[in-house]
């Protein structure tokens, strides 16, 4: 899948960007059966209110996934070595999360040619909801 | 505060098949439209046994389980006081359909910030094939706010 090489990948580098389609009620009911994440605040608007929310929101996992889907679109899953993020801030309903994604280092570690990629996932407004890196192998 | 002495405990294992349908359903949830991730022949051709598991799915196959979060309240933690901090993923092997793994989850870290007013629970899950090989570790972190 993966045409890219070691040696033409330069720090510095940006990944494709990806832009997914606003979050929607459908998006987070969907979500939670696929993901097996069945937490009610994401899904039923009576328990996030009762917890002091004004609306359901998007569980953390389903940007998580997203900033996945823009290293797999970039890369064969099986060079991905590691994948970590921190949430920042809550995604909310009609965000639209866009992933970016930098080449930060480039490196030799376990016999293989590596580099690592800073992460971010941001809505329309440019809110940073994650941040993270991951590690791949070439 | 979380009682320090869990620092090092273990919950129950679990045993998980991984299924294509679910693996279908979570393509569907995330808007996925690479072909490796529906259609096997397609999987196959990319060098995979079957539809491989997409890098978060793990943490969702920790979740195949009645309750969940009962580990946390367990732990004394209150679920509407709890937020997702962090999550890593370490990559051995792939994870692919027809495979049944087994996620042991440890108990590494508890620690607090802001005097006590926000608490960090770190949670290690290694995960084994079938065959008993690791295939992947994650890393939870769990904020309590107190």
């Amino acid at each position: 899948m993966s045409e890219l090489k070691f040696e033409n990948i330069d720090v510095g580098d940006n990944l494709p960007a990806l832009t997914k389609p606003a979050v929607s009620r459908t998006t987070l009911a969907l979500f939670a059966g696929a993901s097996n994440d069945h937490n009610p605040i994401h899904i039923d608007i009576d328990v996030a209110k009762a917890a002091g929310m004004d609306d359901v929101f998007a569980q953390g996992m389903l940007s998580m996934a997203y900033l996945g889907q823009l290293l797999t679109n970039w890369v064969a899953q099986d060079q991905i070595r590691s994948y970590g993020v921190r949430f920042g801030a809550i995604t909310h309903l009609k965000d639209k999360v866009t992933c970016t994604g930098r080449v930060i280092d480039k490196f030799t570690e376990d016999g293989e040619n590596r580099i690592r990629v800073s992460l971010q996932a941001a809505n329309q407004d440019a809110d940073v909801k994650l941040r993270g890196e991951a590690i791949i192998a070439f | 505060m979380i009682d320090r002495s869990w620092i090092g405990k273990s919950f129950p294992a679990l045993t998980v098949d991984v299924e294509k349908g679910q693996l279908r359903f979570f393509a569907k949830a995330v808007g996925e439209d690479n072909p490796i991730y529906t259609d096997e022949d397609c999987a196959k051709a990319a060098g995979y046994r079957s539809l491989p598991a997409p890098p978060t799915f793990t943490f969702s196959l920790n979740l195949v389980t009645p309750d969940p979060f009962a580990k946390y309240t367990s732990m004394g933690i209150k679920l509407n006081r709890v937020l997702h901090g962090g999550q890593k993923f370490d990559y051995l092997a792939p994870i692919c359909a027809g495979d049944t793994v087994t996620l042991e989850s440890t108990v590494k870290d508890i620690y607090s910030k802001k005097n006590g007013a926000l608490e960090f629970l770190e949670e290690e899950t290694v995960v084994a094939n079938q065959d008993g090989e690791i295939v992947a570790r994650l890393l939870n972190t769990l904020v309590v706010r107190n």
